[in-house]
């Protein structure tokens, strides 16, 4: 098979196997290290880079990044690292001064955001920089949009969101608070350059079974439930509480519950655990709080008595997947589970009844704006969507992500330029040997196993809806923690040329990552006569060019290698050594390569 | 040297051996050899076969001498037991140790300075009494350890990393062997990986002393060019003369019986070794067209490889002295000081 190619960054990217799975690619090993060093400053500033919200994701990410971690594939448990987020966020000191400056000189171009959630504020992060007027029009009083209203306090505080959204706001984005939009048209009258949607998906599904209408005021809609409860217009629900769906609303729903008077709160799931769309730790903070989560009941109706809820009916069902590969159920029996309050949180929509059918917007299938997966525009040039909004309910770190590409749309639409022309990333490779075995970071392996993350009492907790659940990591946990990294960032870096062949690299490796044999074979047989077999078809097998002595190559399998760089130590020639890469990624108005 | 112990970690398909053993608890502490040296590879080798071979780890004795090739007992089979003899004295340590524990499996790891000069007599003593072990030379054709001299191995002709060239004629052992009856002598490349293993795990379980030189570069003093015991060298001079595959007893043979060409030698204990010579007529059995293999080799300047003579008839040293079989640690003290009526009587036989 021909040699890999690593000049250019995917290569290296994909060895950062965090970094690839972060919708906005953040340098993780890089801030860790930070981290490491006591530098908070600089692992902040650098995860604010491309996240823009470390404070508030080190508490509510979605965490790709760690079911792809390397650790957890050597070591069972990955690195915590959006808790370390949180730590590089918690420890910063006063930041204001390094952070982004919106322009003193304007370009005089206008951009209206509507929704002032984590999508628009990255918009509006990127280009209140470059010298744009960045209106946000939100429908209510504070911004955050969902982060707000829908993840609860205790998860996510006030002041944490506050903080990180003024931010923004303070590099000059004009806000306009309580202003629903409720015309496209009209907005677009307006006259604005462009206008981003990122509005979310705002509307909470409904769950149309008999009874669903005969005792309106019982059942509740799960996300405006929980905004509801933020904004206090409602303060209590009934005893006993049933939540339909076992997604990370209903998680966020069935813990507000208990902080407000139920008692006896059951999550109602239709399918087996295995199944749940609930992030595993969201399950387990809520079990924690003696939720209790019941699997395999299909709701079947609502049992109302005198105007009143007494119940739902469910049917116990048992899922078998048929010759297609499809999950089917059976009814095993019904069962009727008393309760004073049900909550449905069983998905959400999008919706755009304020968008006129007939302005050159086109809609697509399931009622959805026609949205370039590239550019993020619609159909109508200068009207963008984002978050949420543009292809359904993600997490907030995909908003993040898509608000930088439709920033750098939308600076490239208002300079007359081609939105299909996407800047590309680049990379820097320099490498991390400092002296005579020492390197730009720590290569020895922590075996130390994951840090649990302390909770407040569940007494203090039920106490006030306030009160933050999760204590953050103490510094020995920190210390710990960062260690456990294995800087998949510090690439080893093969240069052909210079290599002996003297195999020393070979018998030093931990793992057994490194093969030197005659090439030839196709790359799924040479996965399977390698020093270890290659087992794990998701993670690249790096072929070098033809090695001078014998016209061999070295091959090395991606999937276990701990960046321990012993190769490089135990080279004699330097024909392994030990890089510090580092992505760059084209912002707005920052594209790495002139034009 | 390295900066860093080992990391804890293996590769998830990480497979056991016999003795639920996996490839890593045969390794011992990090090298502090030169990154690149040849004996790594050899260490690596040895760690490789004697996994391959389940050797209980606490059945074997690491035996060395003085030299860089000395020091990398250390750097295998962490459970095993060692002994750091004098310099060039590591034969006849062995020696004992192999006459008072038949059992042991007696590894010896010495070097072209080692074995070749100031202990050249202990190890033609010790090939002459077969002694039952596996004599490793790591051989760089240089003093590493002493900053790159010429040693009794180098090359007439060889230059050194300072540009003298040598004049002196060489000992080679794999030659010296066989003219002292050496009933296993073998040449290998540390390089070579795919040729050593199966050499020394058919080493180890040879009955008697297997002698296998392994040309092993010195990666600082003696790796440049103009040198005959560089890596670039010894791959474009390497002549393979034999190719070797150990069949241990346990693994049932799957390789078809219908190749004419290949010789198979069975061991003591059961297993095979199969030869397949790539030098037409060339015959492993036969000590006298070794012997001539090897010089007509070293007149084409070619580095003759490979397993290259074996016998497996003959008595090892413990055999000919008529030595009890049980370890002398298992035997009763009775057994061990039958008395002074014992003696009174071996005493009368000698007057």
């Amino acid at each position: 098979m021909a040699a890999t190619d690593v000049s250019t960054p995917d290569y290296y990217h994909k060895v950062v196997d965090c970094q690839w799975a972060c919708p906005a690619h953040t340098n993780v090993p890089g801030y860790l290290r930070f981290i490491a060093q006591g530098r908070y400053d600089d692992a902040y500033l650098l995860n604010r880079e491309s996240n823009v919200f470390p404070g508030i994701l080190g508490r509510t990410c979605d965490r790709p990044c760690e079911p792809a971690c390397r650790r957890g594939r050597v070591d069972e448990k990955p690195v915590a690292i959006c808790r370390l987020k949180r730590v590089a966020a918690d420890h910063r000191g006063d930041i204001t001064d390094r952070l982004p400056r919106g322009a003193t000189v304007k370009n005089g171009k206008r951009i209206a955001c509507v929704g002032a959630g984590p999508a628009s504020l990255t918009v509006a992060n990127d280009l209140l920089p470059l010298g744009y007027d960045v209106t946000i029009y939100e429908k209510n009083p504070t911004p955050g949009g969902l982060m707000r209203i829908n993840i609860p306090a205790f998860r996510l505080p006030a002041q944490v969101l506050d903080e990180e959204c003024d931010y923004i706001i303070r590099m000059g984005a004009e806000m306009r608070y309580d202003t629903p939009i409720e015309s496209m048209r009209a907005l677009l009258a307006e006259g604005y350059d462009a206008v981003f949607v990122g509005s979310g998906a705002p509307k909470g599904k409904e769950l149309d079974l008999p009874g669903r209408w005969d005792a309106p005021d019982q059942v509740h809609i799960g996300i405006d439930w929980l905004a509801n409860i933020h904004f206090g217009h409602s303060t209590a629900i009934e005893p006993r509480v049933l939540i339909i769906g076992v997604g990370n609303t209903a998680m966020d729903c069935c813990r507000t519950a208990k902080r407000v008077g139920a008692t006896d709160v059951k999550v109602m799931a239709r399918r087996g655990r295995k199944d749940f769309k609930a992030s595993p730790w969201e399950l387990e903070d809520a079990e924690e709080e003696l939720v209790e989560i019941v699997e395999n009941h299909s709701p079947k109706r609502f049992v109302v008595e005198d105007g009143k809820l007494t119940g739902m009916e469910f049917e116990i069902v048992e899922w078998k997947t048929d010759e297609k590969g499809k999950q089917r159920s059976t009814v095993l029996d019904t069962t009727i589970i008393p309760c004073d309050a049900v909550i449905l949180a069983i998905g959400q929509d999008n919706a755009f009844p304020w968008i006129e059918r007939d302005i050159g917007l086109e809609f697509g299938d399931w009622d959805m704006p026609v949205v370039d997966r590239r550019t993020f525009e619609s159909t109508r040039p200068g009207v963008f969507f984002g978050g949420d909004a543009a292809w359904g309910p993600e997490n907030i770190i995909w908003a993040v992500a898509h608000g930088h590409q439709a920033a750098i749309s939308i600076h490239a639409h208002c300079e007359g330029r081609d939105l299909t022309e996407r800047p590309p990333q680049g990379m820097t490779l320099v490498s991390a040997k400092v002296g005579m075995h020492s390197w730009a970071y720590d290569n020895d392996y922590d075996p130390s196993l994951r840090q649990k993350m302390t909770h407040e009492e569940l007494t203090k907790r039920f106490s006030d809806i306030g009160v933050e659940v999760e204590l953050g990591f103490t510094p020995e946990q920190t210390a710990h923690e960062v260690q456990r990294c294995l800087n998949c960032d510090i690439q080893t870096h093969f240069t052909a040329p210079l290599c002996i062949e003297c195999d020393a690299c070979v018998d030093v490796c931990p793992t057994r990552c490194l093969t030197i044999t005659h090439n030839g074979s196709p790359v799924d047989d040479l996965r399977e006569h390698l020093s270890a077999p290659a087992l794990n078809p998701a993670q690249e097998i790096y072929v070098s060019d033809a090695l001078p002595q014998t016209r061999r190559v070295m091959v090395k399998d991606e999937d276990v290698c701990v960046h321990c760089g012993l190769c490089a130590e135990r080279c004699p020639t330097a024909a392994w050594d030990m890089r510090t890469f580092d992505l760059r990624l084209p912002y707005a108005g920052r594209d790495l390569v002139a034009r | 040297m390295s900066s860093i112990k080992k990391p804890p970690v293996t590769h998830p398909s990480a497979r056991t051996n016999a003795l639920g053993l996996k490839l890593r608890d045969y390794e011992g502490t990090m090298s502090t050899l030169c990154a690149g040296c040849g004996h790594d590879s050899v260490t690596a080798a040895l760690i490789q076969a004697a996994w391959e071979l389940a050797i209980p780890p606490h059945m074997a004795a690491k035996m060395s001498g003085i030299g860089c090739s000395a020091k990398t007992t250390t750097y295998f089979m962490k459970q095993s037991h060692g002994f750091n003899a004098v310099h060039g004295r590591m034969p006849s340590v062995t020696t004992g140790a192999a006459a008072a524990n038949r059992d042991l499996i007696c590894i010896g790891v010495s070097g072209d300075g080692d074995s070749l000069s100031i202990g050249l007599g202990q190890l033609c003593h010790a090939i002459r009494r077969d002694v039952n072990m596996l004599y490793i030379i790591d051989n760089n054709g240089v003093y590493g350890l002493t900053k790159g001299q010429f040693s009794a191995a180098t090359d007439i002709g060889s230059r050194s990393k300072k540009g003298e060239v040598n004049t002196v004629p060489p000992i080679d052992p794999v030659l010296l062997a066989l003219s002292l009856g050496a009933t296993f002598v073998a040449r290998s490349f540390s390089g070579d990986k795919q040729q050593l293993v199966p050499i020394l795990k058919a080493g180890i379980t040879h009955r008697g002393l297997a002698l296998v030189d392994v040309i092993s570069p010195c990666v600082t003093f003696n790796d440049h060019e103009g040198s005959t015991k560089s890596y670039a060298y010894t791959r474009e001079h390497g002549a393979e003369a034999v190719t070797t595959d150990f069949v241990p007893l346990r693994r049932e043979i799957t390789i078809p019986e219908t190749d004419a060409a290949v010789i198979e030698v069975p061991m003591h204990d059961g297993s095979l070794v199969r030869l397949r010579p790539t030098t037409a007529g060339y015959d492993p059995n036969d000590r006298a067209s070794a012997y001539a293999h090897v010089r007509a080799c070293q007149a084409r300047g070619e580095v003759a490889t490979g397993l290259l003579f074996v016998e497996e008839s003959l008595k090892e040293m413990c055999d000919g002295l008529g030595l009890p079989q049980e370890p002398l640690v298992n035997l009763t003290h009775e057994a061990l000081c039958p008395g002074s009526a014992a003696l009174e009587a071996l005493m009368e036989r000698y007057r």
